[in-house]
This record gives C-alpha cells, structure tokens and sequence, in this order.
C-alpha cells in the first residue's frame, strides 16, 4: 500500500470541506487509502480541520477499524461472535492462521494480508462469516478458509471472493454480495409491497402535529431494544425551540445476534428512508443522518444509489412533493467498529468526529444532540413500521401485538436451529412458538434480546416477547442443551470488556474484575463465596455505570448464575486456610527470578 | 435564578435551579465524595465516586441537576459500598506506591481510601504496563498513577485554551495521552493550571516534591471533605 503523503491526506480532507465535523469520513478515508492513519497523517489532519494532533490520534485510537500501525492491503476480519463459535469459529481461525503463517492480529511479512478477529459482523444466520475489507464472506469451513486464503495470495482482490451472489437486492450490482436474506416470515408491516410516495403524501395531508398524534395513538415504540414511544420522543424534539434540528437513523446493529436492520435495510431502503422523512417533517428537521456501521460498507454505494434516486423523485431535497419550504436531505455517516456507537449519545459522538464516548445526561438529545441541536435518533425498523402507520392508520397498527406492546417486531434467530433468519411476528408470540418455527434442535436456552438482556431456561419458553415481559430488539439466539453456559457469559464478558468506552470507572476496571472472579470459578478454584463476590460485583456494575452498556454487561453472568445455579455451585469447593488457591508461589516470582539471574531456593 | 428544594438524606435542602446535586450540597454543608468533579469544570461523570440514588436511580451527583422534590439518598449503606468499590477499583487498575509517590498527604485518591478507612485492597491488582513521561523541563507525567479523571484535559482547553491532553484508546486500554510525541513537545508551562488540577501523583511539577514537609500536607490532619463538613457546624 502506497505510504501516505501529506497532499494524499491533505487531499482527503479537502474534499470534506476541511470540516472537523466530518473526521469520521476523513479518518476512515485516510486508513482505506494507506492502510493506516500515522502520527504523522493526524499532524496533517489536524492542520487541515483546524484542531489538535491528540484530538485526533483520541478518534483513530478508538475504533477498532481504523490503525496507526500499518496493516495488510487485504484485512480478514473473522467474526468471533458466539454464534459463529457454535459453527466452528475455531477450526476456521486455525486453518486460516496457519494458511496465512500468522498468529491472529498479524500481518504476514509481505504486507499483504492481515489477519484479524471481530465481534458480530450481522451474519449470525450465516455463521461462520468474516469481512475481507469490505467483502462479506459467510458459511466458511477451514477448507474454505484456506482456498480463500491461496486465491487472495494471487489476487489480492476481495470482490474476486463473491462467486455467487444471494437473493433479493443482494444481487443487486451496488451489492453484489454473497449474503443471503434468509427472510423466513412476513408479517404485514415490512417485508410486502411498498409504493414510494404514498405514505410521505399522508403525512403531507396530515401535517406535522397530526402525524406524531398518529405515531402516538399507533403506540409505536422504538424498535432498537429500549421501546421508548416515537411519539413523545418527537414531540419532545419538536418543542424544543431551535434554528435547526436533526433526525438520525441507528444502523449501527451492533447487538450480537442480531441482522434484522441488514435485511430491512436491503429490502426496504425506501419504506425505512421514506419514514425517516416523515419523521423528519413532523418534528421539523432539515437534516438527516443514517449511522450505518462500517461492517455494512457493502451496502453503502447502494443505500447511496437510493438516496439519489429518491432525490431524483422529488422524495428528498427542496420542497419535497411539491410542498413550498419542506426541505430535508439525508447524509450516510459510516461506523468503523464500535458497538458503543450503537448507543445514541455515543453514536452522535461518532458523527461529530469525535471518539465514541457516549455523553452525559442531561440534556438528553431531543433538546441537545448532535452539535448542540435538538435531535431524534430511531431505529432502522422504527422508520420502516412509521411508513406503514402512515398508509395503514394508527387503529390498524394497534390492534397487532399484545398489551402495551403494539405492531409486529423483525427478529433475527440464529444458534441452535435449522432455519435461523429473519421472522417478523407479532409481539406477544411465545419462544416456544419461535422454536418451533425455526426448527431447534434440543433447546436448553435462550437469548433473548443479545447479551445485553436475558438468557432464559425453559421455564419461561412460555412468556411473551414484548416489552412488558421478555424484551428484544431483534436478537435470539438458540441453544441446545449441550451448550457451556458458563463459557457462554465468559465469552460475551469478553464482548462486552473489548467494547466498553472506558469513560467510567465501574464498566472500564470492573467488568474486567469480573471476568477474573467468572474466570476464577469455571477454572476451577472457586470458593462458594467467590459466588457471592460476583453476583455483588455484577450488581455494583449495573448500578454504577455511566450508560447501558455498563448497565447491561453483567447480564449474561447474572443470567447463568440464576438460570443454572447448580453449574456454577458444582465449580465451588471451600478450601483449607493458607495460600490463596489462585495464587502460585514459584510463577510469582518467575520474573524476579530472570531479572537477577538466579533461581529462589526456597520455592 | 429562581430556587428549588429538594430532600437529601432526611434533610431540606434549598439549591439554585440548574445546579449540579454535588454544587447544591456542598453549599449546604454536605460532602458527598468525588474525584472527576473539579471547580467549575464542565462535568465529566467518570469516576462516579459521587453516584447518589435520585428518586431510585443511581445517578452521578457532579452531572445530575436538581429538581425540585426530587429524593436524594447518599449515605446509605449501599452508597457507601459502591464508592468504596470505586476506590478500591481505582487502586487495582493503576500502580500505585502511595510510599513512594512525592504526592503522598496531598492525593485525592489516597485521601479517600483513608476517609473510607480502605487499609488493604479488595481487588487483584491489574498490574498494567504505563509509561511515565520525563521530557518536560519542568513537569512529568507517571501514567502507572492516572486514575483517567479527565482533569488535566479539561483544565487544560477550558482554563488554559490550550489543548495539551485528551484520552486515546478505549476500555481498559484508555490511556492519556499528550499533544505531540511526548509532554516536552506540547506547549504545556509549568505554571499552567493544568498541572495543579491533577488530583493524584500522575502530573507533577518536578523539583518541588518535598516543598511541603509529610505531615503538613493537605490530607495529613483531617480526612478529605472535612472542610465542607465542619461547614455544617459539625464533626467530620
Ligand atoms: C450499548 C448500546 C448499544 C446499542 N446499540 C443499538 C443499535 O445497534 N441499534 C439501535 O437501534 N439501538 C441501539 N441502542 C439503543 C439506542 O441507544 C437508542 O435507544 C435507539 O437507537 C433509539 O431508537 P428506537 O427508539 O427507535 O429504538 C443501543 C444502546 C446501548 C446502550
Ligand atoms: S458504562 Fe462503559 S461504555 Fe458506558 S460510559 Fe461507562 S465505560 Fe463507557
Ligand atoms: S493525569 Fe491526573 S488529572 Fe490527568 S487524567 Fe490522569 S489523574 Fe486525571
Ligand atoms: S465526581 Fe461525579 S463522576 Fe466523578
């Protein structure tokens, strides 16, 4: 890969307008041209937008897809998500490394290829899956792997990878990806016949106080796991006064296990960008953001290509259908590998071209967002189900689902089954229902909702999806009953300690205590009061920590401690007073040893 | 500016609207612990030493406004553990050799272990790799001490309108980090806030570490916080 100049760089953000704003694209452009951004790149960087050096090593430093040190001119990015381990993640890894003579985070001597590991990429339905820079490649097997790895040895050319392409606007040019959509159930609001135009006409008709009453009486709540009411949370932003305000989509889809926002996004761009736009206008926004996570790149010139299109149309841009002073655009902000920017306050951060931290409420974004502006932030779904509300009417939307949970939900199933994929039902379905439909094999849990909400045993395979009972925002995954549960909440306590901000104390230095107490127990040396150590340390993180991911990540470890009690009871042992049973005299004291250059003679 | 009250611990307290929990209290004679929280700093809410529990929910006390008849709990048994934690969590994840260390009697972290009377560690140490910064003329960084408080940060872009630190990595790698290839590139000056506002031994002047002899220093007395305490007219 070419070494970056400073006209390359300079070049690069020129194009940006110089726009400290836009780092994001600046940094990410900057790491695709030369496979890294040096110290000496943010010094130009910085120069251009007319900010620090450290301001900027603060962004490139947090996103794991970006890098100062020089990576390959292909990077493979293998998922080490759980699903993908429960598909042989493992096997996959080694035969690649060993094709490759590289550990995993290497590069091989020539420069060419970089080996790396990454948490869900949202193809848990197609384990196991890796990117190869922005080329998704799915169901892999060490064969596959290695032949992969000899035609990328002559090539160096990821598009080559994609032999055969999936279905529906997966075979569309711009996307030109293997990916399948695996849609196995529609329901009536998003996977059907959706005609741009009709339901932004509505909204038009209704005007903008009326359409929020709409999504209000629609009871449409968010779709991106917290289900907070659209309604209340536009109407906020709307009587925020303000010379401008901003209606962002989360693409982010980082929550492992889930791929519903891939496959909406693939097959209702328009339903989703359409109710985008008439969020946009009932809350009064000129502007619009869609923060597509950078696993997604491959459906960027796509997403891309509607949006013109839709320009084109009269659907987007100055006064929109017709309608005098009705002006709103929409720009594609890329992720570049942080689930935290999933979070709204963080992913705001994200794109002001800053570092992923999520911020400090209050304000909460409706009155102060995204520089300062009041701003919405919905989900991909939210924006599809708002279309469908427009053409359908309130009342029809409200009569699905069950409870206070009104309408359908999009889950992505995946584990333990024969059919894992995309299914919209309506909320209030039964697990068992989903299990059953998706053909699992010898369920013994589930995840419902990813590792952030809960894992459950089949004592509840009878509740209910829905908000008041076992909430989602889209992901399940399946386990059968051979599956290590104590293994599983290590590994997503691993997830979680990678993706935390570091911003608080409790998330940044407790999570990682835990998993010394998780992993103290499952190896074996455990205490029955290591037990209660944990289930205090995982309450003290959810109580204490700055924002949800902090608040969540104790959950899978809370959720095997209750679920299967007796697994990790079995683990414990009390131990005769003396030396700490995790602790090993003669390894301590290995280091000391070397330095002086004797051995102790008393260990 | 219009007033609200509202209740913490049992007691009415009168505060200005659109003040922070901890600004409110402390005007009103009650300490309620913090480390990221420094004079009139934007809030950083990080290391959540001052979490209180407002109307049920732990909320941290330095970002947290008051609202009027809002319930505010701070020292409860729970709330106590928690910054305890914290504490003792700080300790773990750094390197500290509160014997060693030139701030010793003036450290804001080691002043609260005392005040929560934390004599040994509750928590494996992390024993991390850090790097300490020795360039400046006048001034060094020992990361091994940075409890990540995001004080130096601050003071430096909001007092000093420079911008000689920010934090790059993020987890458990978060590390500070300076404004060029090391501190004796960046503009800092030894007289620049920033450097005082550290609460730990991480940025030092150099050549004045035992100006103040031990046993005359800050903390050496009284227990940090006993300033606002005797406020209340009462014991620490
Ligand atoms: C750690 C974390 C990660 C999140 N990731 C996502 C995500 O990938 N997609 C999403 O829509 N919401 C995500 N959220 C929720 C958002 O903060 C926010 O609530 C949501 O985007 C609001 O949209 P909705 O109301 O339409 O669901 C996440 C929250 C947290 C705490
Ligand atoms: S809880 Fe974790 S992710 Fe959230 S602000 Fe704190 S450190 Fe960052
Ligand atoms: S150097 Fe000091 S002031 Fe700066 S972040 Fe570290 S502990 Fe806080
Ligand atoms: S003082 Fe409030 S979070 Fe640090």
């Amino acid at each position: 890969m070419a070494l970056a100049t400073a006209s390359g760089v300079e070049d690069i953000c020129r194009k940006l307008g110089n726009d400290r704003t836009r780092l994001m694209d600046i940094i990410i452009g900057v790491q695709r041209r030369y496979g890294c951004v040096t110290h000496d790149s943010m010094e130009v960087i910085a120069r251009a937008v007319g900010t620090e050096r450290v301001e900027v090593e603060s962004a490139v430093t947090f996103y794991s897809f970006l890098s100062v040190k020089p990576q390959g001119r292909v990077v493979i990015r293998l998922c080490n998500d759980l699903t993908d381990w429960m598909k042989g993640y493992d096997a996959v890894a080694d035969a690649m490394a060993k094709e490759l003579g590289v550990t995993m985070g290497e590069t091989t001597a020539d420069g060419a290829i970089t080996l790396a590991s990454t948490p869900c990429i949202g193809m848990s339905d197609q384990a196991p899956a890796a990117l190869v820079n922005d080329v998704v490649v799915t169901h892999l097997t060490p064969e596959r792997g290695r032949e992969m790895i000899r035609d990328l040895r002559r090539h160096l050319d990821p598009p080559q990878l994609v032999t055969m392409v999936g279905d529906g606007n997966n075979a569309h040019p711009l996307v030109h990806a293997m990916v399948r959509n695996n849609i196995r159930r529609r329901g009536p609001v998003h996977f059907r016949d959706f005609e741009s135009g009709k339901a932004l006409t509505n909204a038009l008709a209704l005007g903008p106080e009326a359409v929020i009453k709409q999504i209000t009486d629609a009871r449409l709540r968010g779709r991106g796991g917290a289900g907070f009411p659209a309604g209340v949370k536009w109407a906020s932003a709307r009587a925020t006064a303000a010379p401008r305000r901003w209606m962002i989509c989360n693409a982010d889809e980082g929550e492992p296990g889930t791929f519903k926002d891939r496959v909406l996004l693939t097959e209702c761009p328009h339903q989703m960008i359409e109710g985008m736009t008439i969020a946009g206008y009932a809350v009064g926004c000129e502007q619009g953001i869609v923060y597509l996570r950078g696993e997604y790149r491959y459906l960027l010139a796509f997403l891309e290509h509607i949006l013109q299109e839709r320009r084109d149309q009269g659907l987007l841009g100055r006064d929109i259908l017709g309608r005098k002073g009705f002006n709103f655009d929409i720009r594609i902000q890329l992720g570049a590998g942080a689930y935290i920017c999933g979070e709204e306050t963080a992913l705001i951060s994200s794109c002001e071209g800053l570092r992923g931290d999520p911020k400090n409420r209050p304000p909460f974004p409706s009155q102060s967002g995204y520089l300062g502006d009041p701003t919405v932030v919905n989900n991909v779904e939210t924006f599809c189900a708002t279309s469908r509300i427009m053409l359908e009417g309130a009342a029809w939307f409200a009569a699905m689902g069950s409870g206070r949970t009104t309408g359908t939900k999009v889950l992505s199933i995946a584990g333990d089954c024969r059919k894992p994929g995309v299914y919209e039902v309506p909320f209030g379905i039964t697990p068992r229902e989903l299990l059953e439909a998706a053909e699992a094999d010898n369920p013994g849990a589930m995840l419902i909702g990813g590792p952030c909400r809960q894992m459950i045993g089949p004592d509840r395979f009878g509740g209910r999806i829905c908000y008041d009972d076992l909430a989602t925002g889209g992901s399940i995954i399946i386990f059968n009953r051979a599956r290590n549960q104590l293994e599983i909440a290590e590994r997503y306590l691993d997830f979680f300690i990678d993706e935390s901000c570091g911003h608080c104390t409790p998330c940044r230095v407790g999570l990682v205590l835990l998993k010394k107490a998780v992993h103290k127990v499952v190896s074996g040396a455990g205490e029955p009061v290591d037990l209660d150590a944990m289930r205090a340390l995982s309450h003290f993180i959810s109580q204490t920590s700055r924002c949800g991911l902090g608040q969540a990540a104790s959950n899978p470890v809370l959720g095997a401690l209750e679920n299967f009690t007796a697994l990790y009871e079995g683990l414990v042992a009390e131990r005769k007073p003396g030396l700490l049973s995790t602790f090993d005299l003669s390894s301590a004291v290995v280091d000391a040893e070397l330095r002086v250059g004797r051995q102790s003679r008393y260990v | 500016m219009s007033t609200v009250q509202f209740v913490l611990d049992g007691q009415a307290i009168e505060a200005q609207d659109g003040q922070t929990i901890l600004k409110a209290a402390e005007a009103a004679g009650v300490y309620i612990p913090h480390l990221c929280a420094f004079k009139d700093l934007i809030p950083h809410g990080s290391c959540r030493v001052c979490s209180v529990r407002v109307n049920g929910r732990i909320q941290a006390a330095c970002v947290q406004t008051v609202t009027a008849g809002a319930v505010v709990e701070s020292e409860t048994p729970e709330i106590l553990e928690f910054r305890r934690n914290i504490i003792d969590m700080l300790f773990a994840e750094g390197n500290h050799f509160c014997m060693f260390c030139e701030k010793s009697g003036n450290c804001e972290l080691q002043a609260l272990a005392y005040r929560f009377g934390i004599t040994s560690p509750r928590y494996d140490y992390l024993n991390p790799d850090r790097d300490i910064d020795m360039s400046h003329p006048d001034v060094y960084l020992d990361r091994n001490r940075c409890i990540l408080c995001g004080r130096c940060v601050r003071v430096s872009q909001e007092v000093d309108h420079k911008t000689i630190f920010q934090f790059v990595g993020r987890g458990h790698e978060k590390r500070l980090q300076v404004n060029g290839t090391c501190l004796a590139d960046t503009e800092l000056s030894a007289t620049d806030e920033a450097v005082a506002a550290c609460p730990v031994g991480a940025l030092m002047p150099k050549r004045v570490g035992y100006a103040i002899p031990v046993g005359q220093r800050a903390f050496d007395a009284a227990p940090i916080g006993a300033d606002v305490d005797a406020r209340k007219g009462g014991a620490a």
